[in-house]
Formats: C-alpha cells, structure tokens, sequence
C-alpha cells in the first residue's frame, strides 16, 4: 500500500506534514491558496497584532550565504481585523493564525475577530527575538505565558500552539508554563536573535540593527530543541529552523516532530520546496516500509 | 568566492548625473549589474537610510551600470542625495525579463518608468521598427529623449514625447497617445512602464486589439527574493513572479490598475 504523509498535531489534522512558517509570505488568501496548491499542508500567517504595524524601514530581510537568512521585519502586518476580513472566503486551505500581543486581553481581543473564519489553530507568537514588549519579552516571562495561553484556550475550542524560541528563560520552562496552562502542541523554534555589519561602511546592516537569524544555520540547534522537548514533555511538536530538504525533514520527525515548519528555503529554492520535501518524505518512507508518519516519529529516542 | 546575489555589495557612485530637477542617474562600476536582463531590478541599500528596490538602468561604458532615481519619499530622496564617492549597497539582479520581440515596437516609458525601456532598446534588432513614448508632466521633467534617439540610431524609429501640460511634445495623457496609436499600428509587441494607472490603460488597449503587450510593475518590497510577500498582487509574488507579466495574464488579475498594498500589507486604492 502507498504510505500517507497526512500526520496529527493533536487535534489538528494535516494532509501533509510540510508548512508555511509564520512572517513568511502570509499577507494575501490568493497566495495562501497558491502554497496550498503547491504542496503546504497548511500555511501560519504572518504575526498579527491587535492594530496593522508597518514594521521596520528596510533592509528587513537579506541572505548571510550558506542557506542562512538575517530579517528583522518588526511583524509588518495588516491587524487582526483587517486579516480575519480578508480570510473570510477561505474554505479550502489550513490555515493557522499566528498572533502577537503583549497583554492577555490582546489575544482575547483577536481571536474574536476570527469567529466567522475557518481557521485551523492558533499559533502564539512568545518568540520574535526583535520587537519590544512582543515575542520574546513575552515569551521570557513565565507569569504571562502563563496568562496568555489560558486566556487563549477560554477563548475559543480551536486549538492553540505556542511558538518558543531561544530567550533569556530557558525554553524548556516557557514549554512547561504552556503545557501546565493547556496549550495544545508547541511549535519549536523562532528565529535567533542575531546580527550583521558590513565591513565596508562599518555599520549594522539591518534597519533595526539586531534580527533573527533563520534557514540553514540555526537547523542543528532547531533539532536539538525538538528532541530535548520531546524527551522532557508529552506534547505534539511543530519542528520549525533552517528545514529545506526531505531529509532536514525527516530528522526532525525522527526527533520527535509530528509536523514541519519552514520558510527560509523559500528565500533560496522558491515554493518548488514544499513539493520536493513531501516526495522526498514518501520515497523515504517506501524505503523504510512506512505507512505512516507517525511510525517514525520520535525514532530517533530509542537506544 | 562567489558572489552571494541575496547579500548586499558594496560599490562607489563614479558620476551623478542631473536628468531633471528631481531625477538624477547614479553611475556605478558593477559587471554582475552592468549585465542585467532589460526589465530585471536591483535592491539598493543606503546606508542608514533605507533599501529600495530600483530597476537596472544602462551606462555607456562597458561594465558600469546605473539607477536613474526620482526623489519622491526618504528612501528614494536618500537615494537622490547620494554624491560622487559616496556607497550604496546593491544584491540582485532580480526578477524576470522582458520577452523581446521582433518588428514593430512600442515602447512607453512614464517618468522612471523610462529606465527598462532604455535597457530593453540596447535589445532591439537593427531590423526593428521602434516608437518610443515618452511621458511627463512638463517639459522640466522630460528626460532620455536624447539617449532613446541615441540608442536607436541604427533603427528605423520614433521618440514621441509628451506631456500633461503641454509644455513640450504633444499635449495631453501618453495613454490617449498609446490608444491612438495602438489602433493604428499592427505593434509585435507593446512595452510599458510607469505609474499603475497608465500601464492599465495600456495593457487594455493593447489587449482589446490582441497585441502582445508586457507591463513591469512596482509594488513595496522589502525582501526582493519571495520571503516577505509585502509585493504580492493577487497570487503573484511582483519579485518573483515578475516584475514583468504579459496583458493577457494581468487582464486577469483582480488587484492590477485598482489596488496596491500599504507597509502594514492592507490593500489601498489607487
């Protein structure tokens, strides 16, 4: 029989294992359809927050080599309102709703604007390493996380994610706080906070100075994170840093990932990446006489 | 080591030189650029100031390029500022190409718009017969008529210029001047670039008289390389997909000639 790359995050279920990450690509339905079509299992929107930001002046986003990517984009996006209007049409395409906030009510607030929307999960952003008073200050704070995602969860019966990253709290922690609190998967890791500096002109590249490193560099460390929450907590896992090939993909399965973020790759190989990872994960999963990919989730633990 | 066309490179503005009294041409030394595809884009970085995308403009001289920039917000007046000596960063080429055709061509340029087209003449066949249309508010702001004339030497060609107020050339909208001539001329191919609103109303004429025609169309960027999506225009990513796309395919397309997105990515008429 023909293995099946449909994978479980909990409650939520997925044609396939391969998704947008959220910042990237994710302000319009059209393109939201066209990555659906072009192999994503779901697509995570871009960060919204309770009114549109523009974000920082450019240059926001630009390639270190090496599959590595610098943005610091400051979570350019049109506000809940105005997204969960323009999503309304949706019916086909998974998509999961990214925000960010700074108090409880913030996510309260918006996730109420998405009542008449299909929408598949909620992803709660505690890991933006560049934007002040979001992100990762939030995500840095154990009694917020705390509040935040139970105010979250009373807030609607759609699942909710929290997205961890690497702040000044171990992520280990926050993962705890959002599990204790009622989160329903986590999603693992967010960009690193990073920089850049042109030796030329001698000064930081990056409007905002300080960025988050993604895509190929940060992958190892991605994987380590899935692991060591895999290990320590019984929760599904999103595994999100620096995937660009079926096999990147597979290790974070083998890691203890039920399911994938990406977003870099698109910066180097284009949407074609969705689509090369999904066949790439069924020519492996023949080989290893698979039929699913929850057989090989985790793998990896044994020993 | 190969140079990394997603990162920035530093080059030194060699002469600025004054088109009008807010156009200025910056000519730089760069062979990766100076070979650019007529219609392709650079993302231009100055220094504490911003990064903007600008579309490659030619040099006379063999392995220099150029952006021809109009001083309109911070990012292009920082660009427009930038003296003989001074950096700018600059990653690309990017984006798609026009599809040169051969025969009958016409081109429209308005105000910067003009930069692919003189790119996309040093393209043209000497078999070709080419009309170039120039568009501008007044006769202080017509610039590269000289050049176009240059540039065309060998060919069989016309420079119509015109302006809104009258003041030099024809009087009156290039986009009356395109329907005029459209319905005149068996065009092989139409090319235009300029404000939004004049690249509509060129593609339908062009269309409703099924003439090839292409438009290069700008929209804000951040990342040029299909990470960000602040460009998208219905499904179309203007970096990637474009920026240059074909009549057929924008007669189509729900948001060309009505909407653009602002910073925040919310859709705004035009």
């Amino acid at each position: 029989m023909e293995p099946s790359i449909t994978t479980s995050i909990g409650q939520i279920q997925l044609k396939r294992p391969v998704m947008l990450a959220s910042g990237i690509l994710g302000i319009s339905l059209d393109v939201f359809n066209r990555l659906y079509r072009s192999g994503a299992g779901a697509v995570v929107t871009k960060s919204l927050s309770t009114e549109p930001w523009e974000g920082y002046p450019n240059p926001t986003i630009f390639s270190i080599g090496g599959g590595g990517w610098m943005n610091a984009v400051g979570l350019s996006n049109p506000g809940a309102p105005n997204f969960a209007k323009m999503i309304e049409p949706n019916n086909d395409v998974p998509i999961i709703v990214s925000l960010v906030g700074s108090i409880p009510k913030d996510f309260e607030l918006m996730i109420k604007q998405f009542e008449n929307c299909k929408v598949t999960a909620y992803e709660l952003n505690l890991s933006c390493p560049h934007v002040a008073k979001v992100g990762l200050e939030v995500g840095d704070d154990p009694e917020l996380v705390k509040e935040i995602v139970t105010t979250a969860k009373n807030s609607t019966k759609t699942p909710v994610i929290a997205k961890v990253g690497l702040g000044t709290t171990h992520y280990l922690k926050t993962v705890g706080t959002a599990i204790e609190s009622g989160i329903d998967a986590i999603t693992a890791i967010n960009t690193v906070r990073a920089m850049a500096i042109d030796v030329e002109t001698q000064r930081p590249i990056l409007s905002n100075k300080f960025g988050g490193l993604s895509g190929t560099p940060i992958k190892p460390i991605a994987l380590r994170c899935v692991y060591e929450i895999s290990s320590k907590y019984d929760i599904p896992i999103i595994g999100c840093g620096g995937i660009s090939t079926w096999e990147d993909a597979v290790e974070f399965f083998l890691a203890g990932a039920s399911a994938i973020q990406l977003g870099s790759a698109i910066g180097d190989n284009w949407i074609s990446v969705f689509d090369d990872i999904n066949k790439g994960v069924l020519k492996y999963m023949k080989k290893k006489n698979y039929s699913t990919i929850q057989e090989m989730i985790g793998l990896a633990k044994k020993s | 080591m190969q140079r990394n066309h997603n990162h920035t490179t530093i080059v030194t503005v060699e002469k600025v030189i004054n088109e009008t009294p807010t156009v200025r041409t910056l000519v730089f030394s760069d062979e990766v650029m100076s070979q650019a595809l007529p219609g392709q884009f650079a993302m231009v970085w100055i220094p504490g100031i911003n990064e903007l995308p600008m579309s490659i403009m030619i040099s006379e001289e063999s392995g220099k390029t150029a952006f021809t920039v109009r001083k309109h917000g911070s990012a292009s007046t920082g660009l427009f500022n930038i003296e003989e000596g001074q950096q700018i960063g600059v990653r690309g080429p990017y984006g798609n190409s026009f599809d040169v055709k051969e025969g009958n061509l016409l081109l429209v340029g308005g105000g910067t718009g003009l930069v692919p087209m003189m790119r996309l003449l040093t393209f043209v066949k000497p078999t070709d017969n080419v009309t170039v249309l120039i568009g501008a508010k007044s006769k202080d702001e017509v610039f590269f008529e000289d050049l176009a004339n240059s540039l065309l030497k060998n060919n069989s060609h016309k420079i119509i210029v015109s302006t809104d107020d009258g003041s030099y050339g024809e009087k009156g909208y290039v986009t009356d001047l395109v329907e005029k001539l459209v319905s005149e001329n068996p065009y092989d191919g139409v090319y235009v670039c300029g404000p939004e609103i004049m690249m509509h109303k060129t593609v339908l004429a062009a269309n409703s008289k099924n003439i090839f025609v292409q438009a290069s169309l700008e929209r804000m960027m951040k990342c040029g390389v299909g990470i960000c999506g602040s460009c998208c225009i219905g499904e179309d990513l203007v970096c990637k997909d474009g920026t240059i796309f074909d009549g057929n395919h924008l007669s189509q397309n729900k948001e060309f000639g009505i909407f653009h997105r602002n910073k925040a990515g919310i859709l705004e008429n035009y």
